[in-house]
């Protein structure tokens, strides 16, 4: 067995409003930087899990993400797969 | 008949949901502490009270859809049993996939604590057989994620299956754009089960119980299921 380390980027599914990406956007804007824009404010989960291989590391997180890390009705996630130094 | 309110730690309207339905609506009402791995057998409804459970960490209601306690209100509700979510309470509802969709960030960002109209869209229903068609409930809400959203076909479901059963509206029962006050599409304020024994919804009921608050039009809620479970039994 293997100790990997998972990082997990959660967004807000495209199509969906993000109104926190909204408000940060407008601040920017205010700020004068106009060459910005497209906000979209996220989540980053990282864990650590013990698996045979990557592959199966990565099936057992994307489970996890499917049932609780993530909203799959609203959220995207992208799962990265690192071994433990 | 008796309701069994579940209490999960960051709850904080369980008191208020307990008084509603024993000392205003003259029920028996009992806690359940969310550790517990069974409900009383002489329960007939659930309740899933307003609050912050786990501090809404993760999401709201994420954590709490896996309490102990909530495989058996799972089971609870698949097998008939009536489950009303209130607020937070409606959140675990949607995380637990006892009702569609989900709730969002409230579209200004802000937490709303205020009153509110719901209409009623459907009063053939556990929770609104007290109630004409139609009528017009002065009910207070308090959330930041209370922003209903599902996909367009759970929409459609929804509207055909007449399961929204409050929408956010005027005093006239007029439901507009400047009368929702989070953003929630169709101004949907609460929701049930196609099969009608589970209903979820943003607004307090159990906070306009009492004459002492000055408004009681959430305590006909409480009386329509008890008006169906003393029919029943």
């Amino acid at each position: 067995m293997n100790t990997y380390k998972a990082q997990i980027k959660i967004t807000l599914r495209k199509g969906i409003l993000d109104v926190q990406g909204k408000a940060v956007e407008q601040a920017l804007h205010s700020m004068d930087y106009d060459i910005m824009e497209n906000v979209r404010i996220g989540k980053y989960v990282e864990l650590d899990i013990t698996a045979q291989n990557d592959g199966q590391a990565e099936e057992f997180v994307k489970d996890a993400c499917n049932k609780i890390i993530a909203n799959p009705i609203v959220e995207d996630y992208e799962i990265t797969i690192v071994e433990k130094v | 008949m008796k309701f069994g309110v579940i209490i999960f730690p960051g709850s904080n309207c369980d008191h208020d949901a307990l008084y509603a339905t024993s000392a205003n609506l003259g029920s028996e009402s009992v806690a359940i502490w969310h550790k517990e791995t069974s409900i009383p057998e002489d329960v007939d409804c659930i309740i899933l009270p307003g609050g912050f459970s786990y501090g809404d960490y993760l999401r709201c209601g994420s954590i709490a859809s896996f309490s102990p306690i909530m495989s058996e209100v799972i089971k609870f509700a698949n097998s008939g049993g009536i489950v009303i979510g209130i607020c937070n309470g409606f959140q675990i509802l949607t995380e637990s996939g006892l009702l569609p969709g989900t709730l969002l960030r409230n579209e200004n960002l802000n937490f709303i604590c205020k009153d509110v109209y719901l209409k009623v869209e459907n009063n053939d229903t556990v929770f609104t057989n007290e109630h004409n068609q139609n009528e017009v409930l002065r009910i207070p809400v308090a959330h930041g994620e209370g922003n209903y959203y599902a996909s367009n076909e759970v929409l459609k479901e929804l509207e055909k299956n007449n399961q929204i059963i409050f929408r956010y509206a005027n005093a006239e029962g007029e439901v507009c754009d400047n009368c929702n006050p989070n953003g929630s599409l169709n101004n949907i304020a609460g929701i049930s089960n196609k099969e009608g024994n589970v209903l979820g919804m943003m607004p307090h009921p159990e906070r306009y119980s009492d004459e002492i608050l000055g408004c009681k039009d959430g305590l006909s809620i409480f009386k329509s299921i008890l008006n169906r479970v003393t029919v029943n039994s």
